[in-house]
């Protein structure tokens, strides 16, 4: 079982990233781009034998604690069975 | 009086607050290290600069999980005091002893070099003995100091005289152009609402010695020197 976890800056959260890969997309030629944000992705490789709702459960609140602050970022969990 | 400065794998700043303790406040300093657990024989710790666990992740969310920073938190719940600087800032953050976080700087640096910050409060244990609205002319070096938080959390920042230093130009007026990193309302540094925990960006202990060139920082050293011997 895998767990896929989605970090993202919260939206007003000034992302100087995202804008510096915007501007340099462009600057090749993109065109039509609004906005990028850059986030973190992680994936967490679970034992085969987990019961799926105390796995998203568990990896809710490792996202919750530790992969994302919650002052500046929100998170999406993912499981994959 | 007794201080500790912390050392986590990946800390760089140790030695210079040791040096700054030991030499300019003339008193008794250990190093702490981040497995260490009973704090009982300090009375003030600092939390220096560098790169906890290399920055994964975010500055400083790791080092958070650190055994001796469960001690730290009980430290600064019994009203003792700790001074974060840079690196040690961004931990008393994502610890939850000061409110807010430091995000990548706006212009995507790492910046290293003298900013002036203003004074903002000499109503804390760390700038008791300094001026209010003096500048100080100190080193930032850091790739994520652009301080961040909520509306809600600014105002009772502001209400409650807890900036306790701003980013500004030579001459102390506080604008955009004397703001390195983009912090919200030019914040360098902030106490806690016990005001014994502060954060700061900027190094004081990286300008203690005219050799390398300012010795503005001293007065924060001089300041939590002051509130100690008093409350011993």
């Amino acid at each position: 079982m895998k767990a896929k976890v989605y970090v993202s800056l919260k939206p007003g959260i000034l992302d100087p990233q995202g804008k510096a890969i915007q501007h340099s997309v462009e600057l090749l030629g993109y065109t039509g781009i609004d906005d990028v944000r850059q986030g973190k992705y992680f994936e967490i490789a679970l034992a085969e034998s987990a019961d799926q709702e105390q796995a998203r459960e568990s990896v809710g609140r490792m996202a919750r604690e530790v992969l994302s602050n919650p002052i500046i970022e929100d998170y999406r969990v993912e499981i994959e069975g | 009086m007794k201080f500790g400065v912390i050392v986590f794998p990946g800390s760089n700043c140790d030695h210079d607050a040791y040096h700054v303790i030991s030499k300019h406040v003339g008193q008794p300093v250990d190093f702490i290290w981040h497995r260490e657990t009973n704090l009982s024989s300090f009375d003030a710790l600092i939390i220096p600069g560098g790169f906890s666990y290399g920055d994964y992740l975010r500055a400083g969310a790791l080092a958070r999980f650190s055994p001796v920073m469960e001690s730290v938190k009980k430290f600064a719940a019994s009203g003792r005091f700790v001074l974060g600087i840079c690196n040690g800032f961004q931990i008393l953050c994502e610890a939850g002893l000061l409110p807010g976080a430091l995000i990548r700087n706006r212009d995507l640096h790492f910046i290293c070099e003298h900013i002036h910050v203003r004074v903002e409060t000499s109503d804390t244990p760390f700038t008791n003995e300094m001026k209010p609205q003096s500048v100080l002319r100190i080193p930032i070096a850091h790739a994520e100091g652009n301080y961040v938080c909520d509306d809600a959390t600014l105002q009772e920042l502001q209400r409650q005289d807890r900036i306790i230093m701003r980013y500004c130009d030579p001459d102390g007026e506080v604008t955009m152009t004397g703001n390195p990193n983009g912090s919200r309302d030019n914040i360098a540094g902030i106490c806690s609402s016990g005001r014994n925990v502060l954060g700061l960006m900027p190094h004081p202990e990286r300008a203690c010695e005219d050799l390398l060139g300012s010795t503005d920082g001293r007065g924060i050293f001089r300041s939590l020197a002051a509130t100690l011997a008093a409350v011993a």
